[in-house]
């Protein structure tokens, strides 16, 4: 199959970007979203045109790299997936598809389709851990943990740190991130300690970064690959408001 | 990663390239650990992430570490099937998924030409008429058989012709029983998320038809030897993690790769390095100025300005792709002295062809993505050759390395403790050079070993 791809291209971050139309041709309708885009820049290597550089890495859906805003939507027109897991089956042939990077102040473009997420990692780094205790560990049975409470951490905890709601909110927030970080850690025992000062911790670092606040528009929870639900923004801000409470 | 420094026969830094700047950075440090995981993209197709690469180990290796049981890789039985030649990567599906589900191939041959022209459903063939070839052959463990032996299990089936989709590599891993067992909810809740990714991927669903899966390469047993301390034979140098050989042998179980990140992380290297480093102390701050960090340096800026000098016509992705056929074909699920010989040959080549032919676009200053994969593809012709080198060494059939001249009358797999009860470390001896091998002899004095068996 054959498609016209739109594409982003920026030589640099200080580069201005413009939009570039290519032909692709001999895609199998089986082909992933990610392996067209190897296939393009195969075509457009041996044109003596330089290839678009994208990020990715696992081609599994779990390690979050594949930043794409396809026809308008993070990750394209399917629900619930990374790019990666976006199949070539879901466009007409012939379709023109646009491809641009993630948009957001917050995510400075690197070349092309790649962006700098290394905001998200300076959140984590403000406190999306818990301490780690050395020595003999406790036994398991001394902590438990309701299979309810287990399950709606691991909801929280599917996060992949994408970006993807970051890109689609129209504030440019990236509360679901942080909300999916502070539930997880929030709603187990091991992440009790420090729970006021990471959900302090991790706010302000969002803030101080750029990325804007949520105005409940449930966007992020229609685009999040893993279906990471609004209702974690709910129990970030009661960590917070708590926290601050208690400061 | 792109080089090693070694003063006065001391790992003292690294050489790296700035991914986006283009950068080549010197970092000095009293010691150097490596946790740069496997090798298993030698074979281009593999379960692994597609950054995953062999390069910090084989530039250790250069400089003089000795490199371990390269040949020992696993392949996983339950990954989804090859669709095309223009696949890059296969995705796993959780092993747990043989706890419940039944794996079969049609025992008609008749049945196997309908399901390629999609002329009937798996769920149309009877009981009578699958074979479901674990259980039969394994009765004792059935479709919970190790990885090798599910794997050697489904590439005998399709060898014989029993493959159940259009290219013929694939069997079914079917839910039916456990569905009818458990119940849709139960299901659901153990596998509901693997069904859906294998949905997505497919555009098929596991609650209706059985799945399809192929074995392919996952994991790298083999790595940089190292001691208890998980230092490698260059003093200062450790490695951690699926980058050292250390922990499974020929054959690696369920989930201890985790297990060893974790032991190797948290529990070895913060309790072992500290010796090395304790005599340390008194040394200054290692100097990036000095001679061997530019030596090094020079040495990676000629590799990469070798590379871009060949400006020919074909791409990264297509030569390493040849490479990933080769080693599939001679250097994969089974192995014989023929084809490995053939195997070594047609990488040298394929490595000629590389230096002739590879086109690398833009330059060096910059993000250069074709940069990173091709300097990653002369690494791998070396891996690719190293492991088929110690394949062709070890006449016995052992873990996850399978030589067809060494099997029983049943096709299991057959040791030869009298000869080979070591583990093969390589030597680096240079360019173009074969590398030398030293034997570590494996010595057991708590249990008697055995040989594994899953019929009874």
């Amino acid at each position: 199959m054959e498609y016209n791809i739109k594409v982003w291209r920026q030589k640099n971050a200080k580069a201005k970007g413009h939009f570039e139309t290519y032909h692709v041709t001999g895609v199998e309708e089986d082909a992933s979203f990610l392996e067209m885009l190897d296939i393009l820049n195969d075509q457009l290597i041996r044109k003596g045109i330089e290839p678009i550089a994208f990020d990715h890495d696992c081609r599994e859906g779990i390690c979050g790299a594949c930043s794409l805003y396809i026809d308008g939507r993070a990750h394209g027109p399917d629900d619930q997936v990374t790019t990666c897991q976006l199949f070539m089956r879901h466009f007409k042939p012939g379709a023109t598809i646009t491809v641009e990077p993630w948009r957001s102040g917050a995510f400075p473009v690197i070349k092309d389709l790649v962006v700098d997420r290394g905001a998200f990692d300076k959140i984590l780094q403000a406190g999306g851990f818990i301490t780690v205790r050395t020595g003999a560990a406790q036994d398991a049975n001394n902590i438990l943990i309701s299979h309810d409470d287990a399950e709606l951490s691991m909801d929280a905890a599917a996060c992949v740190g994408c970006g993807a709601c970051v890109a689609t909110c129209k504030n440019g927030s990236a509360m679901l991130f942080v909300a999916a970080r502070v539930s997880s850690l929030a709603l187990l025992p091991q992440g009790r300690p420090e729970a006021a000062r990471r959900a302090r911790a991790m706010v302000a670092k969002m803030d101080e970064l750029g990325f804007g606040n949520c105005t409940n528009t449930r966007a992020c929870e229609m685009e999040c690959p893993k279906h990471v639900t609004i209702d974690h923004i709910a129990r970030l801000n009661r960590e917070y408001l708590k926290a601050r409470f208690s400061e | 990663m792109l080089d090693l420094v070694i003063i006065n026969g001391q790992a003292k830094g690294i050489i790296a390239r700035n991914l986006v700047t283009g950068e080549i950075e010197r970092f000095g440090a009293h010691a150097v650990v490596l946790a740069t995981g496997g090798y298993g993209n030698t074979y281009f197709l593999s379960t692994n992430a597609m950054n995953s690469n062999g390069s910090a180990a084989m530039q250790a290796y250069r400089k003089g570490a000795f490199f371990a049981n390269p040949c020992f890789a696993q392949i996983h039985p339950t990954c989804i099937p090859v669709h095309g030649d223009q696949q890059c990567k296969l995705t796993l599906m959780s092993e747990s998924l043989r706890n419940d589900g039944r794996i079969w191939v049609p025992k008609k041959m008749e049945d196997v030409m309908k399901l390629r022209k999609h002329e009937i459903k798996a769920s149309q063939i009877p009981e009578e008429d699958r074979d479901y070839y674990l259980e039969r052959r394994y009765p004792a463990f059935g479709n919970l058989v190790p990885r090798d032996v599910a794997s050697r299990a489904a590439k005998e089936r399709c060898d014989a012709g029993y493959g159940v989709n259009e290219t013929g590599l694939a069997v079914f891993l079917d839910f039916a029983d456990a569905i009818k067992r458990l119940g849709h909810q139960r299901v659901e809740e153990r596998y509901g998320n693997l069904f859906q990714m294998y949905e997505k991927i497919t555009s098929s669903s596991p609650w209706e038809e059985p799945m399809m899966i192929y074995p392919a390469i996952h994991y790298t047993m083999g790595g940089l030897w190292v001691d208890y301390d998980l230092q490698t034979t260059i003093p200062g140098l450790y490695a951690i993690g699926e980058a050292n050989f250390s922990d499974h042998g020929g054959n690696r179980l369920g989930a201890s790769a985790l297990m060893q990140g974790l032991a190797d992380g948290y529990f070895i290297l913060p309790y072992t390095i500290g010796d090395y480093l304790s005599h340390k102390f008194a040394e200054p701050k290692t100097d990036i100025n000095a001679p061997e960090f530019a030596e090094a340096e020079k040495a990676v800026k000629e590799r990469i300005a070798k590379i871009f000098a060949v400006k020919g016509t074909e791409t990264v992705d297509s030569i390493h792709k040849k490479l990933g056929h080769i080693m599939w074909e001679y250097v994969g699920m089974a192995r014989n002295e023929e084809g490995l010989k053939k195997g070594i040959e047609e990488i040298g080549k394929l490595r000629e062809e590389f230096w002739k032919t590879v086109r690398v676009p833009g330059t060096n200053e910059e993000f250069n993505q074709e940069l990173e994969k091709a300097l990653r593809l002369v690494d791998f012709f070396d891996i690719g050759e190293l492991m088929a080198r110690d394949a062709l060494n070890r006449k016995e059939s052992c873990g996850g390395h399978f030589r067809e001249e060494m099997q029983t009358e049943e096709g299991e797999t057959k040791r030869d403790d009298e000869n080979f009860m070591y583990v093969a470390a390589w030597e680096y001896k240079g360019e173009g050079v074969a590398p030398e091998l030293h034997k570590e002899d494996l010595k057991y004095e708590n249990i008697k070993i055995a040989t594994r068996n899953y019929k009874d």
